[in-house]
């Protein structure tokens, strides 16, 4: 992955110095005139209307006071905080909230469960170790759709505990803690860090916590940006999980709750895109702050397979 | 990082202290896993192995579970809907990941290049792989509203094709909510084949126009079997993924019109649920899980063989 950030921006000195060569890519796109280039500048312009013509349509439905139709427009009408009033009143903000706390607490522990997994993966050599790792993988292979039904019983009445989590926000947070998949990207991280560096740490009295929190966490920082990214959008992407996790609509995540936004009287779709743009918003920041963590954690767990 | 270099005496030193250190404390490890491990265990493993116990009973909340072997796989396996289910995940499957790694070929080749403008035509199109699926599933049915002022309708009109049904049309809902699958898909797809793209050495496609080639014989011969693992790592991906497909069936048609997008998912939600049959929802729950796995192995043992002859 490395090597892809490295060749685009080689890439990109040489496309400053001089025209983009015929052997820049598969293509062989060239800059200036030539038909095949109107072609592909006409393709491009598609391509980009197909994919952002609903979020456009979405930015301007929730601002727009359009009648009472169940229209979907990217031409605004009148100008009008009208579906924000009628959203609010329908509850828009608890929903958005309930996710906020529900993304937060879920990608918090989340992300210390990995790390303490992860570290003791990657930095001790110990009987058992490949057995942790392969339930760590095992957990991948469980995605809450596949064990849903017993899952929302185990909600119901926790083990031992008797505790009944559906309707709480921990029915969606501690659930998503036990992803594997953070714990797999830092432990492969983790593991290249040089040992030396530990054992000098060693020799100077540094304890098992403090090696972890001082010496190996600061060196993770870019394993940690990918787990982040990938977890704050799975976490948000859930749908499954908190419909099961709930008692009834007044629990769910503002993604759930999208479903009952579908007919407003007053604003027909208004409350819907409202919704849908409080939806969109989060993901859309983490994502253009963490766009480098994001493309590199897909590159390289694709290319891993 | 001159830390890194191993070979003075005292870190050679250090080694030998850390081994038997290490070995007086074996248990620090599992102090860093346990509870790792406990999450792990109470929502994955218990929920598995409940699924499993319920998949063999009949599951009754007052009178007691009654063991019934095979009896839930056996009504899955008979029952027609389960049928109709399986066949419209594997038609879905299985068009909707050519669709979207064919479009995201072409994405990813129409998209190549370091420019600027590329870079942030890329992370537009990059959009939908961020955006929930809820919000995706909620959008796209408004777009495509049956009536004559539909988005996707209004469209059609430009170009002379009169009002579509789409997803309240028996026979076209299944294509209107793979179209959606697809424009969810093809992006990420894109953005893998362009990762791919871009380790294609570029001596290659120099030496290919010295020897005469042009720019399609250079995709056919250099570009594509130099994707051959992006390729077939996405479509093992989206293969696995779309036998799980939930949420967006699940909001576009709720396995409607007349159950014509029921998948397997959707089914298994609604037996156990909404009919509250929890007995055979897990039996088919498990069965997913098994089909999962066996796709899984396949195609990693399948790519392991290509390796192995490369």
């Amino acid at each position: 992955m490395t090597a892809l950030l490295e060749q685009t921006k080689d890439a990109r000195r040489r496309t400053r110095r001089s025209r983009i060569s015929a052997f820049d890519s598969a293509m062989g796109w060239q800059s200036g005139w030539s038909w095949s280039n109107v072609i592909r500048t006409i393709l491009i312009v598609i391509a980009i209307a197909i994919f952002a013509v609903p979020f456009i349509g979405v930015f301007v439905g929730a601002f727009d006071a359009s009648p009472t139709s169940l229209q979907f427009s990217i031409i605004p009408k009148q100008f009008s905080f009208e579906p924000w009033k009628a959203a609010i009143d329908r509850g828009v903000l608890r929903f958005f909230l309930n996710s906020l706390v529900i993304v937060g607490g879920g990608l918090v522990l989340q992300i210390a469960t990995s790390i303490a997994a992860a570290y003791a993966i990657a930095r001790y050599r110990f009987r058992g170790a490949g057995i942790a790792l392969g339930l760590f993988l095992l957990t991948m292979m469980l995605p809450e759709d596949v064990i849903a039904v017993p899952l929302s019983q185990v909600l119901g009445s926790i083990p031992l505990l008797g505790l009944n989590l559906r309707g709480t926000v921990f029915a969606v947070i501690l659930p998503v803690a036990a992803w594997g998949f953070s714990t797999l990207v830092m432990a492969e991280f983790m593991r290249d860090i040089p040992k030396e560096i530990e054992e000098v740490a060693r020799l100077d009295g540094v304890g098992e916590f403090r090696m972890l929190v001082s010496i190996v966490l600061p060196m993770s920082i870019p394993a940690l940006g990918v787990a982040t990214v990938f977890g704050f959008i799975m976490i948000w992407d859930q749908y499954l999980l908190p419909l099961i996790a709930a008692n009834g609509p007044e629990d769910y995540t503002l993604t759930v709750a999208l479903r009952g936004f579908r007919q407003d009287y007053d604003t027909g779709s208004g409350v819907l895109m409202v919704g849908s743009l409080l939806a969109l918003l989060p993901s859309l920041i983490v994502y253009l702050l963490l766009q480098r963590s994001l493309v590199r954690g897909i590159v390289s767990g694709a290319t891993k397979g | 990082m001159t830390l890194t270099d191993a070979s003075t005496p005292a870190i050679a030193g250090a080694a030998k202290l850390r081994h038997s250190w290490r070995g007086a404390k074996p248990w620090v490890p599992w102090v860093f896993l346990a509870i790792p491990l406990l999450f792990a265990l109470v929502f994955k493993f218990i929920p598995l192995i409940e699924g499993i116990r319920m998949s063999f009973s009949k599951v009754q909340p007052l009178l007691g579970d009654q063991f019934t072997g095979f009896d839930n796989f056996a009504r899955v396996l008979t029952d027609s809907r389960f049928h109709e289910a399986f066949l419209h995940t594997v038609i879905l499957a299985v068009c909707q990941t050519i669709t979207a790694v064919a479009l995201g070929l072409i994405l990813a080749l129409l998209f190549e290049g370091a420019s600027r403008k590329l870079q942030i035509a890329r992370t537009v199109i990059f959009l939908p792989v961020v955006t929930a699926i809820a919000v995706i599933g909620e959008v796209w049915r408004l777009i495509l509203q049956p009536t004559d002022s539909g988005l996707l309708n209004t469209i059609l009109h430009w170009v002379g094709i009169s009002t579509q049904q789409m997803l309240s049309d028996e026979n076209s809902a299944l294509f209107w909510v793979g179209l959606v699958g697809v424009w969810a898909a093809a992006p990420y797809n894109m953005l893998i084949l362009l990762a791919g793209l871009v380790g294609i050495d570029r001596t290659l496609y120099e030496a290919a126009a010295v020897d005469g080639a042009g720019r399609w014989r250079r995709l056919y011969y250099i570009a594509l079997p130099g994707l051959r693992a992006s390729l077939s790592v996405i479509l093992t991906l989206a293969a696995i993924r779309s036998l799980r497909v939930f949420a967006e069936v699940f909001i576009l048609t709720g396995g409607g019109p007349a159950g014509s997008t029921e998948v397997w998912m959707t089914r298994i939600y609604s037996i156990g649920f909404d009919a509250n049959d929890l007995g055979l929802a897990s039996a088919a729950a498990l069965l997913l899980l098994l089909a999962t796995m066996i796709l899984t192995v396949l195609a990693r043992w399948l790519t392991n063989r290509k390796g192995a002859q490369l």
